[in-house]
């Protein structure tokens, strides 16, 4: 059966002043409906850009991204993006902020009230109803990383991408975003592909991580399948023992087997 | 009621007076009191020491028009140049109502008579020549930002037009004033040509000398500020497929705004500067022209009256200064970050 979103033999060559520097290379993972992936790697080997070709930001050299049948190349609000500096506009309020994309999605479909509705809800859903009225230079930056995911899911999209969501934030405040995005996939259960340094994060979080060889010229690794009950307790797991097997896979492969298989 | 006075104050630029208000607030004067001694008292210092120089220095100093003018003879004039303005408006009100007068005669007389409506034509104040200076570079300014603006943001979005247009920048930005002026007079003359102008052409070369002066700072900062703008956000944008108008109104003029203002305000800067240049030299209504004129007329009073258009010119420069800057706060979504 033909997967949900399909990243499909994706090559990327970016072009420098000493030719064309292969970034990535034949990437290739398929993430079923639903699905909660994580990709992990070391700096620089190529994460952010898997992300910004399935967001369209970029264009593959070779292969491409299928989205439900069809070939995804320029950027949209199916596949919304939550940003690494949640990258609000600091002049428009929360709610404002929420509201633009709102707007921008849905205006010729909705009306006021319903937009206005639907605006309020993303922000109930992040816990973020009681700053909607502050800028964002007014709130932490636990609370703007919210208000970004807000933002990414109140336009519904086919695909969720975070880049990096929690990777400014303290351990507590990561904590706790993780569990409100746990909770949140828990009821929505949106395909969500996450970038992350944080090995517990990713087996935590996700249905499947996808490791990845350094670059250049990077490609997957491994790909791990954590099948873990949900919904998952941090501190229950925290003497699990398949929890701590993938933990420690995670780990070896970070560690060991990082380097691109021989061919 | 009282923090919102004291926003007014701060973004007016009117800092001097926030102690003054936070002790009428209730605040703890002791501290407020010092803050006023520091933003009121070293200024006051500093202005009395500048009068105390100006007082003794001046008077060792003769020129061939007689002695340079202390602030007491400068003061003297502001007093006799406002007495000339109101003796002018005088003239003009009488002018008028006895023209109205005669005409009213005549109509009685013979209710198909012809009347003349004539203006009056006056010799312009100081005070005439002030407004017509800001009127001018008022206009320059204006013109000069509807240009700069735009094709700032659009060169700010686009690096290649940007190199394109760069050099051209360089090579005009440098120019003086005065090399522009022949050229705009001879130009102006050529093609604003109409049986009933609507303005003056002096009017019109000095507006234009204004805006072509003012253009670069605002066309620089603009498309530096458009260029700087946080990738992220323009993506967000490109994730809601804002279209181009609607990327540039949403996104790209609210953050750059700093940035534009800053532009702003140097080019009202410049183009005051110019403007008074472009007057004296050509003999173009405004204060530039009464500096010129009073250069001229040499009378024992000239340098009197010169130096209270300088300082006229100073003040208002000033004023626009500061007008700027609270649109520059008012408009800022970062009401914290420090403008100066
Ligand atoms: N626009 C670009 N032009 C040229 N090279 C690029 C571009 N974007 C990324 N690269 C290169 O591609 C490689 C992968 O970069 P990428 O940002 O995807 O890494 P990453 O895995 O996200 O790193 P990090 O964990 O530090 O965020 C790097 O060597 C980077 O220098
Ligand atoms: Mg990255």
């Amino acid at each position: 059966m033909e997967s949900y979103l399909n990243i499909d033999h994706v090559s990327i060559d970016f072009p420098t002043a000493n030719g064309p520097f292969r970034a990535l290379d034949n990437v290739n993972i398929q993430i079923n409906k639903g699905e909660f992936v994580s990709i992990i790697g070391h700096s620089g080997c190529g994460k952010s850009t898997v992300m910004n070709i399935v967001g369209g930001l970029y264009q593959a050299t070779e292969g491409g991204v299928i989205l439900q049948g069809k070939e995804v190349n320029e950027p949209g609000p199916d596949r919304a993006i939550v940003f690494q500096n949640h990258a609000l506009f600091p002049w428009l309020t929360c709610y404002q902020n929420v509201e633009l994309a709102v707007k921008s999605v849905f205006g010729k479909t909705r009306n006021r009230q319903q937009i206005r509705d639907w605006t309020l809800h993303n922000l109930e859903l992040v816990h973020m109803t009681h700053a909607k009225d502050k800028l964002p230079a007014e709130i932490s930056g636990g609370m703007k990383q919210r208000i970004g995911i807000a933002r990414a899911l109140a336009m519904e999209p086919k695909v969720l991408l975070m880049d990096e969501p929690f990777g400014a934030l303290d351990a507590l405040t990561r904590a706790h975003l993780q569990d409100s995005l746990m909770e949140i996939q828990a009821d929505l259960n949106n395909t969500v592909i996450m970038i992350t340094h944080d090995v517990d994060e990713a087996v935590l979080l996700s249905d499947k991580i996808v490791m990845m060889t350094n670059g250049p010229a990077a490609s997957i690794g491994e790909i791990l399948q954590v099948d873990l009950p949900r919904p998952r307790q941090r501190l229950d797991l925290a003497d699990n023992a398949d929890y701590n097997h993938y933990r420690s896979e995670v780990i070896k492969f970070l560690h060991q087997r990082h380097a691109r298989k021989a061919a | 009621m009282n923090d919102k006075l004291i926003y007014f104050l701060e973004i007016t630029g009117l800092n001097w007076f926030v102690p003054l208000a936070k002790i009428a607030g209730g605040e703890p004067a002791g501290f407020q009191f010092q803050q006023l001694v520091k933003m009121i008292g070293l200024p006051l210092i500093a202005m009395l020491a500048f009068l105390f120089f100006w007082h003794f220095g001046a008077a060792k100093v003769d020129t061939s028009l007689g002695q340079l003018p202390g602030p007491v003879q400068v003061w003297e004039q502001v007093k006799v140049l406002n007495e000339e303005h109101q003796a002018e408006r005088q003239r003009e009100t009488d002018f008028y109502q006895r023209q109205e007068q005669r005409n009213a005669n005549k109509l009685a007389k013979n209710p198909d008579a012809e009347i003349k409506v004539r203006d009056f034509n006056g010799r312009p104040t100081f005070i005439d020549q002030i407004w017509t200076s800001l009127f001018t570079v008022f206009v320059g300014f204006l013109l000069a930002s509807l240009i700069a603006i735009p094709i700032g943001i659009v060169s700010g979005l686009s690096q290649n037009l940007y190199n394109a247009i760069n050099p051209l920048i360089q090579i005009f930005k440098p120019v003086s004033p005065l090399a522009w002026l022949p050229i705009v007079t001879m130009v102006v003359s050529a093609v604003y040509v109409s049986a009933d102008p609507m303005f003056s052409k002096s009017f019109i070369t000095s507006a234009i000398t204004v805006m072509l002066c003012s253009l670069w700072p605002t066309l620089i900062n603009t498309a530096v500020g458009v260029s700087s703008i946080d990738r992220d956000l323009l993506n967000v944008g490109k994730v809601l497929r804002l279209g181009y108008f609607t990327t540039v109104w949403k996104i790209v003029v609210p953050s750059s705004i700093p940035m534009i203002f800053t532009g702003l305000r140097i080019s009202l800067g410049i183009g005051w500067m110019v403007l008074i240049a472009a007057e004296m030299l050509a003999q173009n209504p405004g204060l530039g022209k009464f500096v010129w004129d009073e250069f001229q007329n040499g009378s024992s009073n000239s340098l009197s009256r010169i130096m209270v258009a300088v300082l006229a010119i100073g003040l208002i420069g000033f004023a626009l200064d500061r007008i700027m800057l609270t649109l520059q706060k008012f408009f800022s979504y970062d009401k914290t970050a420090n403008i100066r």
